[in-house]
């Protein structure tokens, strides 16, 4: 079995996007609340009955063909940054690591798949992919759940199919989201009204917001609340043509930003690239807030087309338990801040400044993705 | 603006929308901190503010006079469901069917699963959902005094269930 600092050496899968179009979806995410017949449920068993679901389940789940040389371990034996730096890569809920014995967790190599043992259900199974993939995700995940349904006793009824702990997730069990990047819906302030819409259609969006209107990161999660009374397919199609819609919305809005106001395009990169490139102190907040724009200016070839990738690595190393296990030890708040800047700093020496006489760098001939 | 946790100063402004209206959370560093609201990429957000509920709060569970019923299997009872809105085990569903069936409406889009069938359930699960048509066409049958069908109807699910109970005396000679 794989050790936890081998686990968390490499970036996940599905951080470095290799292949994958994430300029503005990011990531697709899959999970499935699946339970044991005739045992309590977590919350509710006393130890002994956590302890016995867990001993049933665990073999189980190592076993799993994708689970070869995978990470297994019970929660209770890791320490709370090493929780911490999972729950940071999605690798376990907070809800996870908050619980006490009995709760494990069984995760891929790569980090693309991870299975939750004894969280608010007996099973709480996980994929993600980079970049638009809700379908890939599902069916990587859904041959996982077959192969688990042979060695486990699934609760199961057939008016309300796959049995959970909370009734908001009988039928499937099934929650799809995507985590989207949308800065340009932001600055021109369209996001508000696209995201009403969305609700509207029945699904969930949640976004971060800094101070007053400005928000934090840009970055707005979209996924589907209902569970009963569809299909996966159903609901993953939902979700597909919305989010596609969205991210069609934000490409516009970044072509007509740059065609309207280049001068405040260039003037938010050009600073967010400064102050990346030369802050010495830089609270989280600050800096998810220049590195969407950098990120933004990757994108639209004010700078190189990696420094999405590089963003995308940093959001992730920047959070406080990455930066503890970075450093080796615990840090004030203080002490991170710095830290934080040190490592911008550094993954940055080598950027150029943006190119800002050039609105597009892009070739023209690019097709666009959106079209294809 | 002070926290809405601990009533500090705030300076964490969170949005989302539920139900199509735009609710706020306001909170200072370190509830932010502690609920996991520097998340940059939200997923951790997402479980914090909506608990394992998902955009949709689950209605309490209806009074019920003369409760006290009790499930099986746990021991969980409708007290315990008002208390943690979460069931005890998978055999709750089948004690509180009706209260569930209450709990559900509005909650999801249909009141029936019709998703994804584990392989080894699906002959059960398609024979439960003819049974079920069948008896549906039944009672119009009935209601509209169309005897000869009705007739039809319940020579079908009889032999269905025929079928049914031998097949199931078939496993249980099987079980060891
Ligand atoms: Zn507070
Ligand atoms: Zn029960």
């Amino acid at each position: 079995m794989m050790r936890f600092t081998t686990l968390i050496k490499n970036p996940a899968d599905w951080m470095t996007g290799e292949g994958a179009d994430n300029a503005i979806v990011l990531t697709s995410r899959i999970r499935l609340a699946r339970n044991l017949r005739g045992e309590s449920f977590p919350g509710w068993a006393k130890k002994e009955e956590r302890r016995h679901a867990l001993e049933v389940m665990r073999p189980a789940v190592e076993g799993l063909s994708v689970m070869k040389d995978a990470f297994s371990q019970e929660l209770d034996d890791l320490t709370s940054v090493q929780k911490q730096v999972l729950v940071e890569r999605h690798l376990i809920s907070r809800e996870h690591a908050a619980r006490g014995e009995g709760s494990a967790a069984v995760i891929e190599r790569r980090q693309s798949i991870a299975l939750m043992l004894n969280e608010e259900d007996h099973l709480r199974m996980q994929a993600i992919r980079p970049g638009m993939s809700l379908r890939g995700a599902f069916e990587s995940l859904s041959a996982i759940d077959d192969e688990l349904e042979n060695a486990l006793e699934l609760a199961f009824d057939h008016e309300l199919g796959y049995l959970t702990t909370c009734p908001t997730n009988l039928g499937t069990g099934l929650r799809a989201s995507a985590m989207l990047h949308l800065p340009a819906l932001v600055l021109s302030d369209q996001i508000g009204q696209v995201l009403q819409a969305v609700n509207k259609i029945g699904l969930a969006v949640r976004g971060l917001y800094g101070e007053g209107t400005e928000s934090l990161g840009n970055l707005f999660q979209i996924s589907n609340q209902s569970t009963l009374g569809e299909s996966e397919e159903t609901i993953l199609r939902r979700l597909e043509r919305v989010i596609s819609q969205v991210a069609t919305h934000e490409r516009n809005a970044r072509d007509k930003l740059l065609e309207d106001d280049p001068a405040m395009v260039s003037d938010k990169i050009g600073r967010a690239y400064g102050v990346l490139r030369h802050a010495w102190i830089i609270d989280s907040k600050e800096a998810l807030t220049h590195l969407s724009l950098l990120r933004l200016g990757g994108d639209l070839g004010f700078l190189p087309q990696d420094t999405v990738k590089t963003c995308d690595a940093l959001l992730m190393d920047i959070q406080p338990a990455h930066l503890q296990l970075h450093s080796g030890r615990k840090m004030t708040p203080e002490e991170r801040d710095s830290i934080r800047a040190e490592i911008v700093r550094g993954r940055l020496q080598s950027l150029e400044a943006p190119d800002i006489r050039s609105t597009r760098k892009k070739d023209e001939s690019d097709p666009d993705p959106e079209i294809l | 603006m002070d926290c809405d946790i601990c009533g500090k100063h705030a300076k964490v402004h969170l949005t989302q929308l539920v139900g199509g209206q735009i609710k706020k959370i306001t909170l200072c560093d370190d509830c932010a901190k502690e609920k996991g609201v520097t998340d940059p990429t939200g997923f951790a957000l997402a479980e914090m503010l909506l608990g394992k509920t998902p955009g949709k709060v689950v209605p309490a569970a209806p009074a019920v006079a003369g409760s006290g019923r009790k499930c099986p299997t746990c021991g969980f009872t409708l007290e315990d469901l008002r208390r943690i809105r979460r069931f005890g085990c998978a055999d709750c569903y089948n004690t509180f069917r009706d209260d569930v069936n209450q709990m559900l409406r509005g909650m999801h889009k249909g009141p029936k699963h019709c998703g994804k069938v584990p392989a080894g359930m699906m002959e059960l699960h398609e024979r439960t959902q003819r049974l079920e048509e069948l008896r549906g066409k039944l009672d119009q049958a009935i209601t509209s005094e169309n005897y000869e069908e009705a007739a039809g109807l319940r020579d079908e699910i009889r032999q269905i269930e025929i079928r049914a109970a031998a097949a199931k005396q078939t496993t249980d000679d099987s079980l060891p």
